[in-house]
């Protein structure tokens, strides 16, 4: 124990020395928790439409300013051909084209019945499909209108339609931030441990002070305790920060559920991630090898992770391969607890989990980890 | 002067087909200083990683103190003390940090630390330079305050690989004054070195050429063996044979 007391002086002298990574440490999470969730919005605005109207009719203009009110379009260009309009869609300064044909309100008027077409630019897929079923939608409300505008004498509805209510749970308001959040949270948290712990590791190897630790009695454990724990206080600090310094105050984001709840599973994570840092570092060389190392686990954990893509929707590798990540947990948990406000018995499986990850990796390290080679 | 506290019997480092160490075989007595000499390349730092337990012989036997170098690593590791080649305190502690640090983690108690630590600083005569930190000393002091810092748990026996690499003579000098102190206090001091005149203050020096030891001897009987009026010859002599990295 008292082995372990020198190690841990010595390391945190250390990291509050260190005058490059304290800032970071701090700074970095802040800054990032500002920026990231307004770029990971699955909201899509401002989407350029090109209408082509060739018809100059009031319907015409009706809808085009009923596009232009709904607030998710920008109108690039409103031209007489199509021909221009693909030109816009080629330069992409437009995502989608919108032509209204010749004797739209004459047909509309006359037949009751006219067709409308649409172009997508579909090499941004979400935007696409978003930005054709959000218009899909402003016509079809443009036809209601039409209709009650003419059979509002009438006293039933001569066609049937199905009304659904819908309520969200959760997230009442649908906002993006209350979603991304917490998972942007929960992956700082996994970086800054990941990494600071690997490279500090090998840092001392390539000093050559890991050398002289070797030919002293200190054990194995003793000397990755001794690093596992400063930065899992790190940890501790940085989510500490993120959630009562940035989420709350501007996003808005209180946790629903237990805080002591939350701070648990947070540190039984916590180790499971250093864990992997450890495991990392007891392999590396140099900062060199365990930065790309610890670089593609954090890669295929992030994007893997569920917090841009459901992982349900995966094929059945890449879900047991999401699965094996402890990130995905995490995330998991984060929303489970902070929006949801789940209890213990709604995630003790999350926890056993998340505690085999932790023995897995640490253990792995105290194997590897060599005092003699 | 006749108990034995380092015994190798034909320890051997194997690195694939590369025979780093081949059957080297020696006796260190207790109060000793025991020269580790040899061309670059020759294997000094080889046994003598396996003699301090950081690397696993791959045959042979060896008791450094009394322990299995096998099966009892852990406890020849409290009983000896090491310096290597790259200098290994913590640049961004002060000095004051690292002597705390390194006797703390031998175990030495809070009132031994400060006794310890106290006549350390005064022997260095580093009184004003306790809060400064180690990146900001000169070399020279450095590896003074390294060697001060490796005997500071009292080992049996202190490693040294070339400690005075890439120091002017007065600070070596220097250097070599504390070893004879430290070897006063009954601690063996085991030394490898290129300088020459450093083999010449050892009581007994073996000679490394190829993984082999080739010769060891007083400084004095190696001299008439060779029939050299100086180390520097007996040195040539025996490192012209090589023919490893040549």
């Amino acid at each position: 124990m008292r082995t372990l007391r020198f190690l841990l002086q010595k390391e945190f002298r250390q990291i509050f020395r260190n005058k490059s990574l304290l800032p970071l440490i701090f700074f970095m999470p802040v800054v990032q928790l500002l920026v990231l969730p307004l770029a990971a919005d699955y909201e899509v605005k401002n989407i350029h439409i090109t209408i082509v109207d060739r018809d100059h009719s009031t319907y015409s203009q009706k809808l085009v300013s009923k596009i232009g009110a709904s607030g998710y379009f920008r109108l690039t260009d409103y031209t007489m051909g199509f021909d221009e309009a693909f030109k816009d869609m080629e330069d992409d300064r437009s995502d989608l084209i919108l032509e209204i044909p010749p004797g739209f309100e004459r047909n509309l008027v006359r037949e009751n019945q006219q067709s409308l077409f649409i172009a997508v630019n579909a090499i941004n897929g979400v935007k696409a499909n978003l930005g054709g079923a959000y218009l899909n939608r402003i016509i079809a409300d443009y036809n209601k209108d039409i209709c009650l505008e003419w059979i509002q004498t009438s006293k039933f509805n001569p066609s049937p339609s199905i009304e659904v209510t819908q309520s969200n749970w959760f997230n009442p308001s649908m906002n993006y931030r209350f979603y991304m959040v917490p998972g942007i949270l929960a992956l700082l948290v996994t970086m800054i441990g990941a990494y600071l712990c690997s490279l500090n590791i090998v840092r001392e190897k390539e000093v050559g002070t890991i050398e002289q630790i070797n030919v002293t009695p200190v054990q194995k454990y003793q000397f990755l305790l001794g690093k596992l724990i400063p930065f899992w206080v790190i940890g501790m600090a940085i989510f500490t920060i993120g959630l009562f310094g940035i989420a709350w105050p501007v996003y808005g984001i209180v946790p629903a559920g237990n805080l002591l709840l939350l701070y648990g599973y947070l540190s039984v994570y916590l180790v499971g991630i250093l864990g992997l840092g450890l495991l990392i570092s007891t392999y590396a060389d140099t900062q060199q090898q365990a930065m790309s190392v610890a670089f593609f686990f954090m890669m295929i954990f992030i994007l893997m992770s569920g917090l841009f893509t459901p992982i349900d929707s995966m094929p059945r590798w890449a879900y047991i391969i999401a699965r094996s990540s402890p990130v995905t947990y995490f995330i998991e948990v984060m929303r489970m607890i902070v929006l949801k406000g789940n209890s213990f018995e709604h995630i003790w499986r999350h926890f056993l989990i998340m505690a085999g990850f932790a023995v897995c990796l640490n253990g792995w390290a105290i194997v590897n980890y060599r005092k003699t080679n | 002067m006749n108990e034995i506290v380092i015994q190798t019997d034909k320890l051997t480092k194997r690195f694939g087909d590369f025979i780093a160490a081949n059957e080297i075989t020696f006796d260190v007595y207790k109060g000793e200083i025991f020269g580790f000499l040899g061309a670059n390349g020759a294997g000094k730092t080889t046994v003598m990683r396996m003699l301090c337990g950081l690397s696993k012989p791959s045959s042979g036997a060896a008791t450094i103190a009394g322990f299995d170098i096998y099966r009892q690593t852990e406890a020849i590791k409290k009983n000896i003390g090491y310096m290597s080649q790259k200098f290994s305190l913590y640049e961004d502690l002060t000095v004051m940090e690292n002597i705390h640090f390194f006797g703390g983690i031998y175990g030495l108690s809070g009132r031994q630390l400060k006794e310890k630590g106290e006549a350390l600083i005064t022997r260095l005569g580093m009184r004003n330079e306790t809060k400064k930190m180690v990146s900001s000393l000169p070399l020279g002091w450095k590896q003074k305050l390294a060697f001060s810092v490796a005997i500071l748990h009292d080992p049996k026996i202190v490693f040294l690989d070339e400690p005075t690499g890439g120091v002017d003579p007065i600070t070596r000098r220097q250097f070599w004054d504390l070893i004879y102190d430290a070897v006063e206090r009954g601690i063996t001091a085991f030394v490898t070195t290129h300088y020459m005149d450093e083999a010449e203050y050892c009581n007994r020096i073996s000679m490394m050429v190829d993984g082999e030891i080739k010769a060891l001897d007083t400084p004095a009987n190696l001299k008439k063996q060779y029939s050299a009026d100086s180390m520097d010859e007996v040195f040539y002599g025996l490192a012209r044979k090589a023919k490893r990295n040549l």
